[in-house]
């Protein structure tokens, strides 16, 4: 598996405030990564310079060899890299099922039949165990249902790359654990690479191959979730207290034998 | 479109209705019958014209302005450089596309929206009054202008011209016109533009992450609404052979569009019809009850009647209308503009 997005030297500025201060780390094919810091972290920022939503003030974000930096969020989703949207907003006037379409008719890269469009939706609903009922609205939806109408949304579009932001913010226990298997399950499935920012750590730690962890805008640690769940720095920035119950619940992920990829620490 | 139905019906429907109103003509109404059912269809075209854009939340009050370029544009033509309306039309319906491109790109690359872009909009129909006006030389100014009439008792039909004494051509023209908006409107009621537009108008930076243009997608609206627009400002002039300032552009016909639409419905294919009906009727009823001895009466009345409309059925009375027979006969569902 080959390094698919090299990001290099990533800063943002606003105004005199630097919140992503020369960030860098490498996405392998097929991989899950988790991008994990406090609040005010920069996380957030990472995410929207990858999506195209700000344009960074310096470095660089390379996807297969092109520079992707500065390109509007419509180039970028053409590029193959879908996000979801932490507060999830969906396309309230249009049923479930339309919301999907038309995210799979305008995502695609090239043009599409209308009647593709909406084999790809149903087949994005399916993924997401959400109903492919034509008659279905957004309002009939609940918490966990608009977080996975982000998540068929941005499928839809045949990403390479997906681009998940607080997936399991607002969910119980039951549902964190069913989305965190979704993306597990999409990445074994669909072979779509992910980059994963969540505050929820647990979880994530459990689905995720490797971390970067951010704090006032620069990388303090990354690595597999072992590694960086033990490392002194992120255990005082971050994890604090909980320091000890993450630590087992990654233990217990090795115990259980998962496959994690080789660590390829930048 | 499902519970609209009931008015747009199975196709027989619709054909029993239009072939009804095909023989208005024939059924010996006067002339004056005649004109306000002219009236109300082509007005109607230029209400339909501004739905397109305007029920996806693009609030334009400067449609004006579009149908100024399409009534000055083909009447000068015609007067100054002699040339037949049926090359006037099409330049002038290309003119206030480019306009919708002027306007729409700086809006919706800076994201100009809503109130805003109202607001851009209403300057755009002022600016275009005041430029008819202020190049009085050419067109009249604020007097208005006359397209070279051709036609006389003797010689009632000018093809070239597209000048017509009879009532009756002027009323087939108008329907053919105002089924073309119709139809149009239809077409964009099924594309994957409304899907785009209805996404856009609630989320646009989700939209573009879906990969939706959300410029190009909203210049292309305004570009068909503003050229649709301009296509019923040339026909208005060719068939009241007089416009003015104040009747083809400025503000109040901006708003009047608006009043018309909101009050009709604009999020059903018949709701800006509905709209001319009452608008017209509306203007005939008052200026023949109280003649000129209130002017301005019915502006204020538009006005009054516009916030209540607003306040109170945001939908329109068709779309009420509908979603009152909808009600009774299929369980309520989320509708937009509610």
């Amino acid at each position: 598996m080959g390094s698919m997005l090299q990001v290099r030297d990533l800063t943002k500025r606003f105004g005199g405030f630097t919140a992503v201060d020369r960030i860098g780390f490498d996405l392998d094919e097929g991989e899950i990564l988790g991008l994990i810091g406090p609040n005010g972290s920069g996380k957030s920022t990472t995410f929207n310079l990858i999506a195209g939503a700000l344009a960074p003030t310096g470095g660089s974000i390379v996807l297969d060899g092109r520079e992707i930096g500065g390109k509007s969020p419509t180039e970028v989703c053409h590029m193959g890299i879908a996000r979801t949207y932490q507060i999830p907003r969906p396309f309230r006037k249009l049923t479930v099922l339309e919301n999907v379409a038309v995210a799979a008719y305008y995502g695609a890269n090239s043009l599409i039949s209308r009647s593709e469009a909406w084999r790809r939706a149903e087949e994005a609903l399916a993924l997401t165990r959400l109903p492919n009922d034509p008659s279905v609205r957004v309002d009939g939806l609940g918490a966990a249902g608009l977080k996975k109408l982000e998540l068929a949304r941005a499928l839809a579009t045949q990403p390479r790359l997906l681009l998940a932001d607080e997936s399991l913010g607002g969910l119980d226990e039951q549902e964190m654990d069913q989305a965190a298997d979704m993306l597990s399950d999409i990445r074994r499935e669909k072979g779509i690479t992910i980059i994963w920012v969540e505050h929820i750590m647990g979880v994530l730690m459990r689905v995720v191959d490797r971390c970067v962890v951010l704090d006032h805008g620069e990388v303090i640690a990354s690595g597999l979730p072992h590694d960086v769940a033990h490392d002194p720095k992120v255990v005082e920035v971050y994890l604090g207290s909980d320091a000890e119950t993450i630590q087992t619940q990654v233990a217990g992920r090795r115990a259980s034998a998962e496959t994690g990829t080789e660590a390829a620490v930048c | 479109m499902g519970s609209s139905s009931f008015l747009t019906g199975t196709n027989a429907f619709k054909g029993v209705l239009l072939a009804a109103l095909l023989t208005l003509p024939l059924l010996g109404f006067s002339d004056y019958v005649l004109h306000i059912a002219i009236s109300i269809l082509l007005w109607a075209f230029v209400y339909t014209s501004w739905s397109i854009m305007g029920r996806f939340g693009l609030v334009s009050l400067g449609h004006g302005a579009f149908l100024g370029i399409g009534a000055y544009g083909t009447t000068m033509l015609w007067n100054h450089y002699g040339l037949t309306p049926w090359v006037g039309i099409p330049i002038s319906i290309v003119l206030s596309g480019i306009l919708g491109l002027l306007i729409g790109l700086p809006c919706f690359r800076f994201k100009i929206t809503g109130h805003y872009f109202a607001l851009v909009t209403l300057a755009l129909t002022e600016v275009a009054r005041l430029l008819i006006v202020a190049l009085r030389d050419h067109t009249g100014g604020s007097l208005g202008v006359t397209p070279v009439g051709m036609v006389s008792p003797e010689n009632p039909v000018s093809f070239y011209a597209l000048q017509f004494a009879s009532k009756s051509v002027w009323f087939y023209i108008v329907v053919g016109v105002w089924l073309v908006g119709l139809l149009i409107w239809r077409a964009v009621d099924r594309s994957m533009l409304r899907y785009a537009m209805e996404a856009i108008s609630q989320e646009e930076d989700a939209s573009a992450s879906v990969g939706i243009n959300v410029t190009r997608t909203k210049l292309t609206v305004t570009v068909i609404s503003a050229a649709m627009t301009a296509f019923g400002g040339a026909v208005y002039g060719q068939y009241q052979q007089y416009i003015n300032p104040e009747t083809v552009s400025g503000i109040a016909i901006s708003l009047q569009i608006v009043f018309a639409v909101i009050a009709g419905g604009m999020f059903v294919q018949l709701g800006p019809t509905v709209g001319a009906v009452i608008t017209i009727l509306l203007g005939e009823g008052l200026r023949l009850g109280f003649g000129n001895q209130f002017h301005g009466l019915d502006v204020t009345i538009y006005g009054l009647m516009l916030i209540l409309f607003i306040i109170y059925m945001p939908r329109g009375v068709l779309g009420k209308a509908i979603d009152a027979f909808a009600a009774r006969t299929a369980p309520p569902r989320v509708q937009p503009g509610e």
